[in-house]
């Protein structure tokens, strides 16, 4: 542990990408096996299924630092991290006992899970004894859930590439799933993720069920006029809509399938209408797509729609091939009727997936009303062969003739957009919200399906519509986590319950948020919360409304678990508007009126 | 004879001692101010007289005005005020900082300003001061602080300079001018390398040493033995609004950490955006302010700046009576502002290449006051 306790701090005491990258090289050449199999697993974002009940580690933290339990609240409130926080209150010891990383993995930390209270406060007592000071806080980390050390799974994968002398896309490719919850990596994996390249240069044959490395878009906020000149023509790209959902690679091989998600969880169980859809494609498929609630408005309707999708391009009405002209009018017109648009009809905003997704088991009521589907958008692995290195074109035609061999109702075709021109596309564009989703993808049609977010492959951009946005009043504050840790940067913010000459109107809470401020302008914000304070509710203060924020988020819904009735999706802070008083706050109404169903 | 009422109380001005009619570290212009010591949020200008330890004269003249009217004290020497008792006793804060100690009628109280108990070589060690009240700071009041030892704390900043130093990289560490920035000056090792002081920290290095206090030789980035090659193995401090300033580009792919008691926890130091932070504070930290209360003899305990609302509970919950009073005195975060324009002065000098520096008027803010402290009760 203590090699490794040095590059957590090595890696921790660097803002240097290039420091980063050497001190784990220097690790793993100098690491045995099975300490560096389990270094790049937590490097990378690993985390084991929980150890210890964080209760269990509270109560015993505060036991032998002799805190009663509101010290131990507010020294947790102060550092935000509640592994830092029991690292900085553990008391010294001089009983350190040096243990391989392996070793505390295996022989200590791993058989912990599921222990009766009594030995794990026994166990617990007597590792904390056993740590020596530096290693107490990377201890705690693999205790408490991700190490979180400053260093993405891209830097991870050059280090290792690095090492293995091997191509970074080839270790990405054998990194895929190394880091799923119940992984236990041992010397032999370690082993195969920087074994020399198979003769030929090829990619060495995915095994099983594993998933590949997941292709990212990045984010296009050009001004319209410069599209011509930074994309050429629409022509030259592939334009879908962004779906509101999972990403996800259904992987089908063998006998088996896979469903991965784009945190490469394996998520086959959560599925199963999925898993039922894989197994009735031929084996050596791989798909990218993004798993979707879907209620089709009619059920009639729903086969039709999926028969349409299946045939896309040679359907006789052209149901997902949407031209811009006929989708302005569909914008223009009511939707709900629109022949060219009924395609769209059945997905369900994301809140619905996460209702699915939150629960444990699946009961056939969550599977009847929240069904999913998989809005397949690109096919990566086709009769066995990795199809990647071909061109999205070509890919898509793959795609098509795919979802039209085999249709299935839980497999729908992402449908294309086209449009004469940018102009005409940002129109169409304007419906996205009331479609579902997010706004557009665009794929250069002879882009190769690349490894993560680089644009050295070919180009996938994400075209987003512009969040919606009310001006709201920050009522709460609280200090944040991590790097925002002693600060007030945590806000909640509220709306008028009614316009201004309403004198009996109070400020209604609707969202909280925490990005958006500079480090400059959060340093500001926590100035004047401290001196507005009111009260204390735990680590929560309520402020003196005085200051007014432009809040943007990407979808509202109704809530009746929400005082404001409304509940709002990624919020986040778009300025500090100074030049706003507080009773200038927009009201409830204004932001009644952004729900979807006002607008149709 | 016998006076009941409190020797000290909260006034919208600042501490007041009512039958000694004088303010301690007043924030608004009063005729006759105690200084605890020459940060900024505690020595403030417009005051009709003050009354400082002898070694914090040079410093309060050089920011305050050469004119005001200023009497010093040594430690433990004592001096009437309308018949109020008043003696000032070492705090180990930074130089010259003291403890009020205050006898009327039968009752003694001791104000502590900031202080810390940690030795560090630049200033004379806090005593404690027996007292039926203590008024203490509570900057650093949370069990999370416990400072490293002064040995560990160089030995820590003396391998990371080694290191940059190795790699021909120049190491600035950014730390507040008046005390900290010396503190760390008398500790590392200067056989590392050369030392270079930011032009806000230079003018109180000299304070420093006229006071007898052994501090390395430091030179000034426009020193002529100021080269390309000096600055590799060079040790730069400076204050911390000189990060990110064109000040810094001198020095290239330069390595920086920052000298503070936040860095204590990761956040801070992430926010900080350096590659190091030392944990060091010129305050005492949370077992240090047990020891100082316990010692005081106190059982009346008022709490002021920091986190006021834990010391007070904590206080009540093992026994003492503990109160708190709302003060303007700032921490070692409300430091930016301030430091700002003790950069620009500093770039006025660096320009002038002026040999009697003139301390830049705010280089002495080194707590200025940004925000009342942080909680109310």
């Amino acid at each position: 542990m203590k090699t490794f306790a040095a590059l957590y701090r090595a890696l921790d005491s660097s803002t240097s990408n290039r420091a980063k990258l050497d001190a784990m090289q220097a690790y793993l050449r100098a690491a045995a096996p099975e300490d560096a199999a389990w270094a790049v697993y937590f490097l990378a974002g690993g985390k084991p299924r929980q150890l210890v009940p964080t209760r269990t580690l509270r109560e015993l933290t505060r036991e032998v630092a002799d805190l009663p339990e509101w010290l131990f609240d507010e020294c947790y409130h102060a550092v935000g991290d509640l592994a830092e926080t029991i690292s900085l209150l553990l008391p010294d010891t001089d009983a350190a006992v040096e243990r391989s990383l392996a070793v505390w993995m295996s022989d200590e930390l791993l058989p912990l899970r599921g222990q009766p209270p009594d030995i794990i406060r026994e166990r617990l007592l007597r590792q904390w004894r056993e740590l020596a000071p530096d290693e107490r806080l990377p201890y705690l980390k693999l205790m408490t859930g991700s190490l979180r050390v400053g260093v993405s799974k891209l830097q991870v994968t050059q280090a290792l590439a690095a090492v293995a002398d091997v191509d970074a896309k080839e270790v990405a490719q054998r990194l895929m799933g190394y880091t799923q919850i119940s992984a236990r990596p041992s010397a032999a994996d370690y082993a195969a993720l920087i074994s020399p390249l198979a003769t030929g240069g090829l990619l060495r044959d995915a095994r099983g069920g594993q998933p590949y490395p997941f292709f990212l878009a990045h984010p296009f906020n050009a001004p319209l006029a410069h599209f011509d000149a930074l994309l050429g023509a629409p022509n030259d790209w592939q334009i879908e809509w962004k779906w509101d959902g999972i990403r996800a690679q259904l992987v089908r091989r063998d006998d088996g399938v896979w469903i991965w998600t784009r945190g490469e969880e394996l998520a086959t169980e959560r599925f199963p209408e999925l898993e039922a859809m894989g197994q009735s494609l031929p084996a050596g498929t791989v798909l990218d797509g993004e798993i979707l609630v879907w209620i089709a408005s009619g059920s009639a309707n729903q086969v039709t729609a999926n028969k349409d999708t299946a045939n896309n391009e040679v359907a006789h009405n052209g149901a997902t091939m949407l031209d811009a002209t006929s989708a302005l009018n569909a914008a223009d017109r009511s939707l709900a009727g629109d022949a060219a648009l009924a395609v769209l009809e059945g997905v369900q905003p994301f809140a619905a997936l996460q209702k699915r997704i939150s629960r444990k088991t699946l009961g056939p009521k969550i599977l009847r009303e929240q069904p999913v589907v998989m809005m397949a958008y690109d096919v990566l692995e086709a009769d066995g062969i990795d199809v990647r290195n071909e061109s999205q074109q070509r890919r898509r035609e793959r795609l098509e003739a795919l979802v039209a061999a085999h249709p299935h109702p839980a497999l729908h075709l992402s449908p294309l957009v086209r449009g004469d021109d940018w102009i005409a596309l940002a129109r169409t564009r304007e419906a996205a919200r009331r479609m579902g989703t997010e706004g557009f993808m665009l794929k250069r049609r002879d882009a190769t399906y690349g490894v993560g977010r680089t644009k050295a492959e070919g180009l996938w951009w994400k075209w987003k519509i512009d969040p919606l946005s009310v001006d709201a009043a920050l009522i709460y504050a609280q200090r944040g986590h991590g790097r925002r840790a002693t600060l007030y940067s945590d806000y909640t913010f509220a709306v008028w319950s009614g316009p201004p000459d309403d004198a009996g109107r109070t400020l209604v809470p609707f969202a909280k948020a925490y990005s958006g401020l500079t480090d400059d302008e959060m340093r500001q914000v926590d100035g004047i919360v401290r001196k507005t304070i009111r009260e204390s509710f735990g680590p929560v203060r309520s402020v003196e409304p005085t200051m007014v924020f432009e809040l943007g988020f990407e979808g509202i819904a109704r809530s009746p678990r929400h005082k404001s009735g409304i509940a709002v999706r990624f919020p986040r802070i778009l300025r500090w508007r100074t030049d706003k008083p507080v009773a200038e706050a927009d009201t409830l109404d204004t932001l009644l009126t952004l729900l979807p169903e006002a607008n149709t | 004879m016998k006076y009941s009422g409190d020797l000290v109380v909260a006034h919208p001005s600042g501490l007041y001692c009512p039958p000694g009619n004088f303010f301690i570290d007043p924030w608004r212009p009063v005729d006759r101010a105690v200084i605890t010591h020459g940060h900024g949020d505690h020595a403030r200008r417009g005051h009709g007289a003050y009354l400082a330890h002898v070694q914090s004269a040079r410093v309060l003249r050089t920011r305050l005005g050469a004119d005001i009217d200023l009497q010093t004290l040594a430690y433990g020497e004592t001096v009437m005020l309308n018949g109020v008792r008043v003696s000032l006793h070492p705090a180990g804060h930074v130089l010259g900082s003291a403890q009020v100690r205050i006898e009327y009628g039968g009752q003694v109280w001791v104000a502590s300003g900031d202080y810390k108990l940690q030795h560090d070589g630049t200033c004379t060690p806090f005593e404690p001061v027996r007292c039926d009240v203590f008024i203490t700071e509570s900057t650093f009041a949370l069990p999370i602080y416990r400072w490293p030892t002064q040995h560990e704390l160089f030995a820590d900043i003396n391998a990371w300079w080694s290191r940059n130093a190795e790699a021909g990289q120049t190491s600035v560490l950014f730390a507040y001018a008046f005390g900290k920035a010396q503190r760390l000056l008398h500790g590392v090792d200067a056989s590392i390398g050369p030392i270079i002081c930011h032009g806000a920290v230079e003018p109180l290095n000299e304070a420093y040493r006229a006071e007898g206090i052994t501090l390395p030789p430091t030179l000034r980035v426009t020193d002529a033995a100021v080269t390309k090659d000096t600055l590799k193995r060079a040790l730069i401090v400076a204050p911390p609004s000189a990060a990110g300033s064109l000040w810094m580009r001198r020095f290239g792919d330069y390595r920086d950490g920052f000298a503070s008691g936040w860095m204590q926890v990761r956040g801070s130091r992430r926010r900080r955006g350096v590659d190091r932070g030392f944990v060091v504070s010129d305050h005492a930290d949370w077992p240090g302010l047990q020891a100082a209360i316990t010692a005081s003899g106190a059982e009346r305990i008022i709490v002021t700046h920091g986190s006021v609302p834990v010391m007070v509970r904590w206080l009540n919950e093992h026994g003492w009576n503990g109160q708190s009073f709302s003060t303007e005195y700032g921490d070692e975060e409300g430091v930016d502002a301030a430091a700002a324009e003790a950069d620009l002065a500093d770039q006025k000098q660096d320009n002038t290449n002026a040999s009697d520096a003139i301390v830049p008027q705010d280089a002495l803010d080194d707590n200025a006051s940004t925000s009342a402290d942080g909680e109310r009760q």
